[in-house]
């Protein structure tokens, strides 16, 4: 039973400490008496034995410490007596350490939330079914110019049926719906997934309600289903069960909801909300096509085959394909395939690792400073350490006080960044929906557990240089020197030094990434878009197919009254409509051929982005007409056959001839160009390309983005808009109702996030490192007030003491700068690709980098610099 | 007499253990039992005494107990436990083995 015994001995140690200490010394005390009664009785008087016996005990402190050593949980009486001490130390200087506290919480807050993010986005497996052998799957483009280019149907169906790869493959493409109210509801525009029958179990995933579609489902005169996600679910039919198997109307049709998705659940992305049997959702015709890329896939490898073999097999079933229609250039010739999870995050991976770098340099910087401040603390304590050290206090004692009071700074530290990244963690989630994986995120014990370790690093890091920059066998030389009241030791300043260097460093670095980063943001913000983005309104409408049938009269009548009465609106200067304006993105791309042109060899093809607009549309963007004219909108249906080209168009397919008046074929109708306009750019970030725009009086599209041009505040006009939109048709959703400036700043959200957090780190590390500075200055000048003071008495003029001054504070500052300089062109050039029109050595990021960071050096150093030559040479040399 | 000797590590576990099989007592008469029986050889410091009885309560091979000793005093009694009998036993074992290959050294050689 020993055990038992030990366990109540360690108890009692425990929980009855005070009371076993005062029999210890009643023991000691004891003993003590019998060798004074011996001593007596040997014949001692009184007081020599016990002087005797008090000689022979030796020391009763010690022996007590020696005694108590051996107890179980010393190591814990020790460690709270630590604790104790280093809570009243830091007490004693509260700006201090609410200084040290919050500089490290800002660390360890950006850190934490950068490494909640990278863990959660790129990190954790996909939430799937062994989902280390999901791939996406891309056709390889004939003409090499799209390896990873998206599906057409029949050369997936191909894939379906030959390859001996894969257990199952699934494909998906995007579906806007508008989902009609029931009971006084308005409609409302949701984003889905027009998906085959099996892509939840490819991806391994069941409803949480209801069932999954059957491959019966999945076909055109299959009934119309649909599955529902749980957010959907609960917020617009309030998480009623009932909803199962009941019909809804989507674009006017109805459809069964057949089953809810878990919560959590996110493919493609956290937007989509509907999911329904693509065979059934597009029209026959078009599911047959080996040309038209519109759909993305994902296969699920079987076991033991690998991703190359699984390339291989689809590639061999491609090329098959490609050879048997050489005709048609737009066969690809082979299969690529991604994993699912760098398919899925494969854009955001580098800006989110530069990022977590980012957050790491601001940690590295603000462990450097509460280090700085440890030595400073250090040095302002030299006297009493070496006292302590001359009476016999343990180095290693000394030692581990020191880590305590550096724990206990990280460990506040940490608490308080742990919240600061809570905080955080919620700001992102509500800013960058648009990320992919973004419902993943979220802290985890794995993050708490980050945290914990980053804080022991804090503590160690900042704790040990500290220790490391006092010496033992330099505690004479402190005594005496701080006697002799002279300089500060030289070893102590230098390693501050070099801490302010490395900081200094640090700080341009993260300056230098966050102007690149600025830079290309701004580069890209100011990019000519080729047309007006002052007061321009739009909104997305699309009429459902099921009323207003393409091709044919019903939408072209819809779009043409509303533009009429949109048009009369006061404060309405233009307005029209086309597919999609610029900088909206690049949609689609049609093939075409110029009658007028010899015949294109067999198996090329020319094609170009394609787009329907109505005769007013230019005029509302302010895209400029350059010659001829625009669509005659008295040409409807089959009679509208115009067309109208940019001018990056005629610059590629008519360099040497005039294009107005020659014929565009297209889907078997010919078209002439009647106009030529100027170039815009799809998007932002791309150069113009050839556009091919046709009428939209068609008739042959039924969704578009109306564009509202006024010289008055455009965004009162949204209102009066969509209530005329919703009296033509009240079960109409508008959506996505931008000025053009709000449609362009949402594409560039990520260019403008990354910059911006860029921009607060590096101003932090800035801040940081110009109170470094300032702090370190401010402490060599009033450890050398004497020495300052004898040469001001001794005839030294002040501007020679400033500039003294001022020179040694810069000197750290200006090795740091260059320092900084070469690591940053290292930096640089590997985030080259989050880059746009700036090069990775940007010389005005470079010089104007330098140029802050030497003018907040300066400042920072100013102050104690011109404290130290006002100095009044009596009283400095009276107060040593 | 010579200078009283310096115990060898662990060795002095062993007297302990081995004075208190034979009744409870408190640290001065540990002190000076293992003294006489030496014949004054052996010498225990309170130094070295007290934190080895300590670090024995503490392993459970000794309790201790306060009881009023011959002068009439409350003093800290310690005696052996079971598992202390044991260690004694142990301890006892190795110590003869290793005295007697000591012993066959010193001699022999």
């Amino acid at each position: 039973m020993r055990w038992l015994a030990q366990l109540r001995m360690r108890i009692q140690m425990l929980f009855g400490r005070g009371k076993a200490a005062a029999h210890l010394d009643d023991e000691l005390q004891f003993h003590l008496e019998q060798q004074i009664a011996e001593n007596l009785a040997a014949g001692m008087s009184a007081e020599e034995a016990r002087f005797a016996a008090l000689w022979n005990f030796g020391n009763p402190a010690l022996l007590r410490e020696q005694a108590r050593a051996t107890w179980s949980w010393t190591w814990l009486e020790l460690l709270m007596r630590d604790l104790r001490y280093g809570v009243r130390t830091l007490a004693r200087t509260p700006g201090f350490a609410a200084i040290a506290v919050l500089v490290i919480a800002l660390g360890i807050g950006a850190n934490v939330t950068m490494f909640t993010v990278v863990r959660s986005v790129l990190l954790k497996p996909l939430p799937f079914n062994d989902p280390d052998r999901l791939v996406a799957l891309y056709e390889h483009s004939a003409d090499d110019q799209y390896p990873y280019n998206i599906i057409a149907p029949g050369v997936f169906a191909e894939w379906q049926k030959q390859n001996r790869t894969f257990s199952s493959l699934a494909f998906f493409g995007d579906a806007e719906f508008n989902l009609s109210g029931v009971r006084g509801q308005l409609p409302e525009k949701v984003h889905g997934a027009a998906c085959t029958w099996n892509l939840l179990p490819t991806l391994g995933v069941q409803p949480a309600l209801g069932r999954n579609f059957t491959e019966a489902d999945d076909r055109h005169s299959a009934n119309a289903t649909v599955l529902m996600s749980w957010g959907l679910w609960k917020r617009r039919f309030g998480g009623d069960p009932a909803i199962l198997n009941q019909t809804i109307h989507l674009d006017g049709q109805p459809y069964t909801v057949i089953g809810i998705l878990p919560s959590g659940f996110a493919y493609p992305d956290a937007s989509t909300q509907l999911w329904t049997p693509v065979y059934h959702y597009k029209p026959a015709e078009q599911m047959d096509s080996l040309a038209a890329h519109q759909f993305q896939a994902i296969g699920r490898l079987k076991p033991g085959i690998t991703a190359a073999q699984g390339v291989a097999d689809l590639s061999v079933i491609t090329r098959r394909l490609h050879d048997q229609h050489l005709d048609n250039p737009f066969v690809s010739k082979a299969a690529n395939i991604k994993p699912l999870l760098e398919d899925m995050v494969g854009d955001v991976k580098q800006p989110l690792y530069v990022l977590l770098a980012a957050t790491c340099c601001v940690l590295l910087i603000a462990c450097l400073n509460v280090a700085n401040l440890l030595v400073a603390r250090a040095a302002a304590r030299r006297k009493e350490l070496a006292i302590r050290t001359a009476l016999g206090g343990g180095r290693l004692r000394l030692l581990r006080e020191r880590l305590m009071e550096s724990f206990l700074l990280s460990a506040a530290g940490g608490a308080a960044g742990l919240l600061l990244a809570y905080g955080a963690v919620h700001w992102l989630l509500s800013t960058r929906k648009d990320m992919s994986r973004v419902e993943a995120i979220h802290i985890d014990g794995a993050v708490a557990a980050f945290t914990v370790g980053l804080i022991v690093l804090c503590a160690l890091f900042a704790g040990l240089i500290s220790s490391l920059s006092t010496k033992s066998n330099q505690l004479l030389l402190s005594l005496q020197d701080s006697a002799r009241g002279s300089s500060a030791g030289r070893a102590h300043t230098m390693l501050r030094r070099s801490l302010l260097a490395a900081e200094v460093g640090l700080t341009v670095v993260l300056l230098v990434a966050a102007g690149l980063l600025l830079k290309s943001y701004q580069r890209l913000r100011s990019s000519d878009l080729g047309c007006t983005t002052q007061n321009v309104l739009t909104m997305q409408i699309g009429l459902p197919g099921a009323r207003y049938k393409t091709p044919g009269l019903a939408p072209v009548n819809f779009f043409e009254t509303l533009l009429t009465r949109v048009r009369a609106l006061p404060g309405v200067d233009e307005a029209g409509i086309a597919e999609a304006v610029p900088g909206q993105g690049y949609w689609q791309d049609e093939d075409f051929s110029v009658v007028e042109h010899p015949p294109l060899p067999q198996g090329t093809a020319q094609y170009a982005i394609y787009r329907f607009a109505d005769s007013g549309f230019f005029a509302a963007m302010g895209i400029p007409l350059l010659r001829g004219h625009t669509f005659d909108p008295n040409r409807k249906l089959d009679q509208a056959d115009q067309a109208i080209v940019n001018a990056a168009f005629v610059k590629q397919y008519f360099p040497n001839e005039d294009p107005l008046g020659k014929h565009l074929h297209n889907e078997k109708k010919d078209y002439e160009i009647v106009g030529i306009v100027g170039d815009t750019r799809h998007s932002l970030a791309e150069d113009p390309k050839p556009i091919q725009y046709y009428p939209l009086d068609e008739g042959k599209e039924n969704a578009g983005t109306l564009v509202i041009r006024s010289s008055r505040d455009v965004k009162q006009l949204a209102m009066p808009v969509q209530r005329i939109i919703q009296e033509m048709d009240h079960d109409l959703p508008v959506s996505d109702v931008l000025t053009m400036d709000q449609l362009l700043g949402k594409s560039t959200m990520d260019q403008s996030f990354n910059a911006t957090l860029l921009v607060v780190f590096a101003g932090l590390s800035l801040v940081l490192a110009a109170v470094g500075l300032f702090g370190v200055l401010s402490y060599i000048v009033s450890q050398r007030t004497g020495e300052i003071g004898i040469r001001i008495a001794l005839g030294a003029q002040r501007e020679q003491v400033l500039r003294k001054v001022l020179f040694d504070g810069l000197r750290p500052a200006l090795f740091g700068l260059v320092f900084g300089l070469a690591a940053s062109a290292a930096a640089a050039r590997l985030m080259r690709s989050m880059l746009y029109g700036t090069q990775p050595l940007d010389l005005v990021v470079f010089v104007s980098v330098a140029a802050m960071l030497l003018l907040v050096a300066a400042l920072a150093c100013m102050v104690p610099a011109w404290r130290a030559s006002r100095l009044d040479p009596m009283r400095a040399l009276r107060t040593e | 007499m010579g200078k009283p000797v310096d115990l060898v590590q662990g060795t002095l576990d062993l007297l302990i253990l081995k004075t208190l099989s034979l009744e409870a007592m408190h640290g001065w008469a540990i002190a000076k039992r293992i003294q006489q029986v030496s014949r004054e050889v052996l010498q225990v410091q309170q130094g070295s005494l007290y934190p080895a009885l300590h670090r024995l309560e503490q392993q459970g091979w000794i309790k201790a107990k306060w009881a009023e000793s011959e002068t009439g005093r409350q003093a800290k009694f310690y005696s052996l436990t079971a598992a202390g009998r044991r260690q004694l036993e142990g301890e006892t074992a190795n110590w003869n083995r290793l005295s007697a290959a000591i012993d066959l050294i010193v001699t022999e050689a």
